[in-house]
């Protein structure tokens, strides 16, 4: 029996959702966050373009209120989850050994947890006042 | 299971690479979203270091607004605006050509074009916004 035949029902097949067991999660999501993406980085843009000449009062004052802060956070966590993706796919394209593949994955999730959670937690930090 | 054991001591036909193909402007456009987007990544650093700073405090803030008012900062901060926009337009060609629209010659070049004519438009105009308008970058 060759091996291209299978039992298992075509339905069957999709709810194992294929080799990686994740469908098209990964490219959903990056699609999910890129369009998120567009109205968020433009406010991150010009809000970072309108704070940059002012001093540190005045940066922490708009920084910490609400509706900025809750902006910022939206357009970090978006984008550092978009850039995660991003970044693996490349690896994938490029690292083809196993061992180094496994290991460059690993760092890539690391270091956008890292710089994902110190962004929330200066941010966080302004806006409380601590 | 035999079958596919000598087949792959045979030498496989292989996808011609990148230097057999003529440069398209569509081709090197899909290399810099690529090149932006790896830029971008390691570029939050820079967001989470002026972030840390202005939570850590008067002295921390002033090191960062010194760097980020020496040319090369200028510079890295111009790259960085640019790379962003850039990398945006790129995936809003991406998300058009996803359903499927813009994918004739005409079209994916004309989009193509629009995106590095924009992407520099752009990045012009909000300096010059942030410079003369705002006052925000001294």
């Amino acid at each position: 029996m060759s091996n291209h035949k299978s039992l298992r029902t075509p339905l069957g097949r999709v709810r194992h959702l294929g080799a990686a067991r994740s469908g098209t999660k990964h490219f959903w999501h990056q699609r999910l966050t890129s369009v998120a993406l567009i109205p968020l980085s433009i406010a991150a843009i010009l809000l970072v373009v309108s704070l940059l000449g002012r001093n540190h009062a005045a940066v922490v004052q708009i920084l910490g209120s609400s509706p900025v802060a809750i902006v910022m956070l939206l357009f970090v966590i978006t984008a550092v989850y978009h850039m995660w993706l991003g970044m693996q796919t490349i690896i994938e394209d490029y690292v083809h050994e196993e061992l180094p593949k496994v290991a460059t994955l690993m760092a890539n999730t690391f270091f956008s947890f890292a710089v994902g959670l110190a962004a929330v937690f200066a941010i966080l930090k302004l806006s409380f006042g601590l | 299971m035999v079958d596919a054991r000598t087949s792959q001591a045979k030498a496989r036909p292989t996808s011609p690479h990148l230097q057999i193909y003529r440069p398209m402007l569509t081709m090197m456009m899909s290399i810099v979203h690529r090149v932006t987007g790896g830029a971008l990544y390691f570029g939050t650093l820079l967001l989470v270091w002026w972030l840390i700073a202005a939570a850590a405090g008067p002295n921390a803030y002033a090191g960062v607004q010194w760097f980020m008012e020496t040319v090369v900062g200028r510079l890295i901060l111009f790259g960085y605006t640019w790379a962003l926009i850039h990398h945006m337009l790129g995936g809003i060609r991406h998300l058009i050509w996803d359903t499927g629209y813009g994918l004739g010659p005409v079209e994916r070049e004309w989009l193509t074009v629009a995106t590095i004519v924009g992407s520099i438009f752009w990045t012009v105009v909000l300096w010059l916004v942030g410079y003369l308008v705002m006052g925000g970058i001294r």
